[in-house]
């Protein structure tokens, strides 16, 4: 190593971290580690550009570098702040960025809709795990929410226009994944929204990542829509050959059912990186076409964190006592008084939820109550 | 060694005196026992003409709630599946088509709701985590059955009478929901 690089210095919550010039506080933070990260929802390190719009990664800068240790005069937004060397960083410790941050989160909330209970992205969505970590219990909003026009965005994706907080990330997607853009940010101000202006359905073979991009439930997969809760399916890694895509995706079942098919997510809630380093985008056939699992080669369970509701009956390593019937009764097993599928109505074998193109109705439970009797 | 209560008493083992081995006394003592409980008050009633007061927290059988336009309130959110400690719920979710407004109150309902009361331990969490005030217990006693399959409650045995289609039935429960508010106030 002839020229050495010479590192910056910083103190971010008062853990002190090397990090090469040119790196953004939130990185920075991010290489230390979940606990002083700031949260973030329009950033995505793998979409260039992005970042600086919805503010909930502002940071207290204490000290400004070695050379100027003057605090910076109002919080910044730590995505797009690059570190200074003995930068002096207050994430979690400073009282004013928390309270900037609930208000952050209040005004993201204004005109977000409460309607977690109906979208299919409750339980993964970053909005929710926000707020509940910085939100306060009521609103204070007394007004009409924004209301729009409904936009079909084709027959994979389902856009709900008033969950949207602007983030733009589907935005660079499309710029950055595809060769041309059809889905952008129309009017402004309150009226903005992601719109194809032309009613034009989004077709690209990578338009699907805009689902995995969106953080909150505004972009969701219309081949998933309904079927299930997030946290009732099973995360699998599986991964298969694709000429288009790395192939390498992560699938939520319902026993042998692949009800959906993501990217990869890491622990940042944004998609994994591949072994060579580029992120691990997944075409569209992998996503909405592959709803079998005999199309994928399954790598293992996903480990999820477990202070997620996903993580929910997932039992790890579990270990089942031994049943002391089996051997009172010379090997035989205790008779079953009640298989509860042939009483209960719910998953049954008439109905493949996997294999519908949309949302289950009411049609489709009636066929396969026909199909019983 | 040191007794750990004060309660444990010796036993007397004397061999019995001859007034004590003819039991007169001890037979006397029975008897007198249970002529007092001849004439106290009787703890039990005659159910079900006699009912007992239900404390204002009983948790007794689900209900699936309908809003005042007598549409289904429950949104197949999981919530209730999800808190629920003995796995006794389970659901399917369905998409809400143009014309049946008026049966769901949301965009997305539950197209099938199950509850097996066989596992179901009345702890009410599921009543706590609805975010719709969908599912409710009530004060009755879930009933009793011979067969194992009777137990697995679905959402016609769960719903509340509709007040369009059935207002006979659901001025019936309506109305002693309201005579019992009456007679507690």
């Amino acid at each position: 190593m002839a020229e050495e690089k010479k590192l910056f210095k910083v103190t971010i919550d008062n853990i002190t971290i090397e990090v090469e010039p040119g790196t953004t506080i939130l990185n920075a933070a991010r290489m230390i580690g979940s606990q002083v990260a700031p949260p973030a929802m329009c950033y995505y390190s793998k979409l260039q550009g992005s970042g600086g719009k919805c503010r909930t990664c502002l940071v207290e800068v204490a000290a400004g570098s070695t050379a100027d240790p003057r605090p910076m005069p109002k919080l910044v937004a730590s995505c797009r702040t690059t570190v200074m060397d003995g930068m002096v960083v207050k994430n979690t410790t400073s009282e004013k960025v928390l309270d900037a941050r609930a208000g952050v989160v209040e005004f993201l909330l204004i005109n977000h809709p409460l309607d977690c209970p109906i979208c299919d992205q409750a339980g993964e969505c970053d909005l929710q795990d926000l707020s509940y970590a910085h939100g306060s219990e009521s609103t204070r909003f007394e007004f009409q929410k924004r209301i729009f026009e409904k936009h079909d965005l084709g027959p994979y994706i389902q856009l709900h226009m008033t969950r949207c907080i602007l983030c733009y990330r589907c935005v660079y997607v499309a710029d950055q994944l595809t060769s041309k853009r059809v889905h952008g940010v129309l009017d402004r101000g309150e009226r903005s929204e992601i719109a194809t202006y032309i009613e034009k359905a989004l077709d690209n073979d990578f338009i699907g990542n805009v689902i995995d991009v969106c953080p909150v439930g505004a972009l969701t997969d219309k081949t998933f829509r309904f079927k299930n809760r997030v946290w009732f399916t099973k995360p699998v890694d599986a991964h298969r050959h694709c000429t288009k895509c790395c192939g390498r995706v992560r699938l939520w079942l319902r026993g042998n059912e692949v009800l959906r098919v993501t990217t990869r997510r890491d622990k940042w809630g944004e998609v994994e990186s591949l072994p060579d380093g580029t992120p691990g985008w997944i075409c569209n056939e992998c996503r909405f076409e592959k709803k079998h699992v005999s199309s994928w080669e399954i790598d293992g369970p996903t480990r999820i964190d477990r202070h997620s509701v996903i993580a929910q009956g997932h039992y790890v390593d579990l270990e089942i006592p031994n049943d002391p019937l089996v051997k009172v009764m010379h090997g035989n097993k205790p008779r079953l008084l009640l298989d509860i599928h042939s009483v209960s109505e719910v998953n049954k074998p008439g109905i493949d939820l996997a294999a519908l193109p949309g949302p289950p109705t009411s049609k489709v439970y009636d066929q396969g109550n026909d199909k019983k009797e | 060694m040191q007794s750990l209560t004060q309660r444990a008493q010796p036993v007397d083992r004397r061999p019995m005196t001859w007034v004590e081995k003819i039991y007169l006394w001890n037979i006397f003592r029975g008897m007198l026992i249970t002529l007092v409980h001849l004439f106290s008050k009787k703890v039990t009633i005659n159910y079900p003409e006699q009912t007992r007061p239900f404390s204002p927290v009983f948790r007794g059988l689900h209900i699936l709630n309908r809003d005042e336009e007598g549409r289904e309130r429950c949104t197949a959110c999981g919530l209730c599946a999800v808190a629920c400690p003995a796995e006794a719920i389970t659901m399917e979710a369905a998409e809400r088509l143009p014309g049946e407004e008026k049966l769901y109150r949301e965009e997305k309902y539950a197209a099938r709701y199950e509850i097996n009361m066989l596992r179901c331990i009345f702890c009410g969490l599921c009543e706590e985590a609805c975010p719709k005030d969908a599912i409710y217990l009530t004060e009755t006693i879930a009933p009793a059955n011979y067969s194992r399959r009777s137990f697995i409650y679905g959402k016609e045995d769960l719903l509340i009478p509709d007040p369009n289609t059935q207002p006979a039935e659901y001025a019936k429960a309506r109305g002693q929901i309201d005579k019992k508010k009456k007679a507690g106030a």
